[in-house]
């Protein structure tokens, strides 16, 4: 049998003719795929570049570092501090995030509603992100943690930064204090760090209003995830800038012995130099923690913070009202001088009581000790707080110089502090009652404004600024802010006040006689030690008008009243009463009792200022206009020049 | 017949000859080839050995063995162990199927100590060895017989369903259109090709319907619109596009492939390693990869071409067709041309059982090679 015959020879023909064509095929195939990969790499291979840059890359957000507020000597007020903080990577759980939890428990309290709110956060997250289970520890706690971290897996400990208020409740309405950023504000704001976790803004004080400055700028990290999303490594890092430090112009010390005084009082008390505005001391109490805020407030904190009847929330230095009583006599005295109607030779005589139309007025020496106060000119009615001379003298210069006189002491306008929330008081004038009431001013009107009733009210930095005016003679404003990132704040020329000397002088020398003269109504609590001497004017506002049947039984005492019904009790000054520095009001709410006693409080604050004489020490404030030069980091640089002991803060 | 000074020439070859006659420049290139997929699995490691480059170098170490025993064995001896063969890997695919359908879930392989093999893979092989036996005892006229027809379509359409129902629709389109080729190139008259083709044209629709699984047609659909659901369904498309497309002209270079090394790809030291390749070489690297390919089977041919018998001439064809179908199905799928079905790249990809298969198929085509003057009578069954 021939081993090749025709069919095998036509079939082996077949087979190379076909085979030829599957090649001719194969060599498409191959063509084509040379030609996608042409599309692909050459064509497109750019744009396939910035997808695979936008899988790989991913932008973190870095918080720069909060800045720092310091007191005038560099004393830090608000600083960060390092927050003890216990992670938990879920992934690496190996016994699960619920058991982990138990055995964490074990080492730190954890609350039932915590381990809650972990497992929640735990769900919201991807597996390998850690997620915060305990934070601001103390170091015991955390120490302990780190002790048992062998027995703890997936837990990690990390120090993170917060921030804190080292003196606590003792400067909270200055500085304000910092909170988790509201959905709202997110909206508002357009900085990438607000949508931060974790991020805290500035909510109250100055926390609040220059926030931007302290928060810096977001810092972003570049870093490789892979397609889950976890970081493989940093590409590229920007710091950031980081938040600029503040200067306040408050003195620590006088701060601290200032809120010492005011106590648990619903009270307010300011300092300040009578020559450039600056703050020496502002205080509002009561106050509360701000680190609670930071750290996150408990419901029954919050509860007792909104219903107090003392309103620790308010700053009372910047938005609280009240009827200045009688510490506006000398608004009144200012324009009667001015006018011409109190010239040196003009007396009033204080038989108890005025009859107005078919009104009659009642001094306050009648109400208590049923006699009047005789003839007075305007330092000895000043000096005796007489209310029948000021009624008279009021009805004679009439409300709308009065007005005047008032605003050049800067009533009834808001003072330009650096705080948010600043309310303006108001000080009526009768085109003003026209224009609200459609009514006309009435002579009845005008009395009740001449001892500091009626429509005229005050902020108790209003006051310490009219003060301040009558004292120096200048058109100071109180300014609490020095420096902002070792820029000093532009400040307006302080101009002098458009008042004659004579009359300020006389206004002076009745403050000087309240409190320096036997008899004065401040006598009592005065500065002996020679050369602080201080002038003053005290006050009470009534809180409540006294019906005519309370007049006829006679005024009830406020010390047997409710505490709500009692009169505030105000107190205006300065000191030294020669060449004087600082002013100061202090007003404490339904603090009136028999006389003055509460004078005493703003006695000592004046006493300790003047010794310490802040604006005649070194401040720490950063030397230059410019930023570069970097501002002493150490606590209280100016201690050694401190004649009281400087206690170390935090 | 002038027969040129080759020593096959004598009809029986010394061990001596047969190792001078191995196509040394084709095991060169299948090194290349290989050590490029072992290079990319340790890339695709992040530089590392483990888990896969380590043990793909065993594989294909082991496949090196495989493919020159296989090569230096008679061709006669394979073509007795033709239908054994077949036979062998029927059993075990039914075996597969049934202990998939017994136990949980489909199982597409036996674990043979350290080496998971899949009978489907094998079931290629055997295919091309029983139908190239068969093909080869009939002549033009008898393979448009309907009887002898029947039985190859038979050989081809048993395992193809048994294939399909695991359920591995890549293998299974592979195992189908080996088959059909072999019996194009037997001489299959265009009577039977023209109509068969219209019927599978309108075929489609009805198995689309009726036929695919869900996850089939899902992946069809995503082939479709792949940025349609670019984070879900079309993530694989849309990923393998990117890693291809990012590596331009020259690459990012080697171990650089962040599509790859960031998990951005999918099956990336299996059915996308080619798309890594492709990501960390650029289209330069590539398209010297696709030249590689190219020679290996122009080799193939060219054997197929110059063997004296019809046995030898269809093996050779076939085991050819077979990689380049590997080739195609997988680089079309992950260049985004055809829908993802599941096929590694040959001589690249991880794995031991579709490496050995591969080498094995090489080891018979070089068998071919060496024994490229040996005449099979038409009717002869082999020499054992």
């Amino acid at each position: 049998m021939p081993l090749f015959d025709k069919k095998d020879k036509s079939r082996y023909a077949t087979f190379t003719r076909r085979s030829v064509g599957m090649g001719a095929g194969m060599t498409a195939v191959f063509a084509v795929l040379a030609g996608r990969l042409y599309q692909l790499q050459i064509r497109d291979g750019d744009q396939y570049m910035v997808e695979a840059e936008d899988n790989r890359v991913s932008e973190r957000l870095i918080a720069p570092p909060r800045g720092r507020i310091m007191d005038r000597f560099g004393v830090e007020l608000a600083n960060s501090r390092r927050n003890y903080r216990v992670l938990l990577v879920s992934e690496q759980a190996t016994e699960g995030v619920a058991q982990a939890l138990d055995t964490i428990g074990k080492v730190i309290v954890l609350s039932d509603q915590q381990k809650k709110k972990i497992q929640h956060d735990i769900a919201m997250n991807k597996k390998f992100v850690p997620v915060p289970v305990a934070e601001n520890l103390t170091w015991d706690e955390f120490s302990r943690v780190n002790l048992h971290l062998p027995y703890l897996p997936g837990v990690q400990c990390d120090v993170g930064e917060t921030r804190d208020y080292p003196f606590g409740k003792e400067l909270v309405h200055i500085l304000g204090y910092v909170a988790s950023v509201s959905p709202q504000e997110i909206d508002k704001d357009a900085d990438p760090l607000m949508s931060l976790p974790g991020m805290r803004i500035g909510k109250r004080g100055i926390e609040k209003q220059f926030d931007k400055q302290i928060r810096g700028s977001a810092g972003a990290s570049r870093v490789e995830v892979n397609a889950y999303g976890r970081i493989i490594r940093e590409l590229g890092k920007d710091a950031g800038e980081p938040g600029e430090d503040i200067y306040l112009t408050i003195d620590r010390e006088v701060q601290a012995l200032a809120d010492q005084r005011l106590c648990d009082e619903s009270a307010a008390m300011v300092v300040m130099d009578v020559n450039n505005g600056d703050v020496i001391a502002l205080s509002s109490t009561p106050g509360f923690d701000p680190n609670w805020f930071n750290t996150g407030l408990t419901n029954s904190q919050w509860h007792d913070l909104t219903t107090s009847d003392h309103k620790p929330l308010l700053n009372k230095v910047t938005s609280g009202i009240y009827p200045p009583g009688s510490t506006f006599k000398l608004a009144v005295a200012l324009a009667a001088i001015e006018a011409g109607i109190a010239t040196p030779d003009y007396r009033v005589t204080c038989n108890g009581r005025i009859t107005v139309g078919n009104h009659t007025f009642n001094c306050w020496a009648w109400t208590t000790y049923h006699h009047g106060h005789g003839s007075l000119d305007v330092e000895g009615a000043i000096k005796n707080s007489c209310d029948v001379f000021f009624y008279e003298t009021a009805r004679r210069v009439g409300i709308d110089k009065i007005h005047q006189a008032a605003r050049k002491l800067g009533l009834g306008a808001p003072t330009g502090i650096e705080l948010p929330g600043e309310h303006s008081g108001l000080m009526p004038s009768s085109e003003w009652k026209q224009k609200t009431y459609k009514q006309a001013w009435q002579q009845g009107d005008t009395l009740s404004v001449a001892i500091g009733q009626g429509y005229v009210t005050a902020t108790p930095l209003q006051l310490v600024q009219q003060t301040a005016r009558l004292a120096s003679g200048k058109a100071v404003s109180p300014r609490i802010v020095h420096s902002v990132g070792g820029k000093q704040v532009a400040r307006p020329e302080v101009a002098r006040l458009d008042v004659s000397d004579e009359a300020l002088a006389r206004v002076r020398s009745g403050m000087n006689r309240v409190m320096n003269e036997g008899g004065g109504t401040a006598f009592n609590w005065r500065i002996t030690e020679p050369g602080f001497e201080m002038a003053g004017k005290t006050g009470t506002a009534q809180v409540r008008a006294y019906s005519q049947e309370e007049h006829a039984r006679g005024i009830t005492k406020n010390s047997a009243l409710d505490w709500k019904l009692r009169d505030h009790a105000l107190f205006i000054g300065y000191a030294p009463v020669i060449d004087p520095k600082y002013a100061i009001v202090s007003i404490i709410e339904h603090g009136a009792v028999q006389a003055h006693p509460h004078v005493a409080m703003a006695r000592d604050v004046m006493l300790l200022c003047q010794q310490r004489d802040p604006s005649r020490m070194p401040a720490a404030w950063p030397v230059t206009n410019s930023a570069s030069a970097a501002p002493p980091r150490v606590q209280g640089a100016a201690q050694p020049m401190s004649p009281q002991p400087v206690k170390a803060g935090g | 017949m002038a027969l040129r000074p080759y020593a096959a020439a004598k009809r029986t070859l010394s061990f001596a000859d047969k190792l001078l006659e191995v196509n040394w420049g084709l095991v060169l290139l299948i090194c290349m080839i290989g050590c490029a997929g072992i290079a990319m699995l340790y890339s695709v490691a992040n530089a590392h050995f483990q888990p896969w480059a380590l043990r793909q170098i065993g594989h294909f170490t082991l496949g090196l063995i495989v493919m020159l025993a296989a090569s230096v064995i008679d061709i006669r001896v394979w073509m007795s162990l033709a239908y054994p063969a077949y036979g062998f890997a029927l059993l075990l695919l039914v075996a597969v199927d049934v202990v998939g359908h017994v136990g949980l879930g489909a199982q597409r392989w036996i674990s043979l100590g350290p080496l998971d093999l899949q009978p489907s893979e094998l079931m290629k092989i055997g295919l091309v060895l029983a139908l190239s036996r068969f093909l080869h005892g009939k002549s033009i006229e008898e393979v448009s017989k309907p009887v002898p027809l029947a039985i190859g379509l038979a050989m081809i359409g048993i395992p193809a369903i048994f294939v399909v129902l695991q359920p591995n629709l890549g293998t299974t389109l592979i195992i189908l259109a080996d088959g059909c080729s072999l019996l194009f190139l037997a001489g299959l008259s265009w009577w039977w090709i023209a109509p068969t083709l219209g019927a599978v044209a309108a075929a489609v629709p009805l198995a689309w319907r009726f036929v695919l699984h869900d996850y089939q047609k899902a992946r069809v659909e995503t082939f479709i619109h792949p940025e349609a659901d670019a984070l879900g369904k079309g993530w694989n498309i849309t990923q393998a596009k990117i890693a291809i497309g990012s590596g331009g002209v020259a690459g990012k270079g080697f171990t650089q492939g962040t599509q790859s090394r960031l998990n951005f790809l999918p099956e990336k030291q299996t059915d996308f390693i080619w798309t890594s390749f492709c990501e960390e070489f650029g289209f330069v690297g590539a398209l010297a990869l696709l030249v590689l390919f190219a020679v290996v089977i122009f080799y193939g041919v060219q054997t197929a071409m110059s063997a004296r018998s019809q046995f030898g001439r269809l093996l050779a064809m076939g085991i050819i067709l077979n990689f380049i179908f590997y080739i195609m199905i997988n680089g079309l799928m992950v260049m985004g041309l055809i829908p993802v079905v599941g096929i590694p790249m040959p001589l690249l990809s991880y794995g031991g059982s579709a490496m050995l298969t591969v080498m094995f198929g090489f080891g018979l085509l070089m068998s071919v090679h060496i024994h490229r003057q040996v005449e099979i009578p038409r009717h002869s069954g082999g020499i054992i």
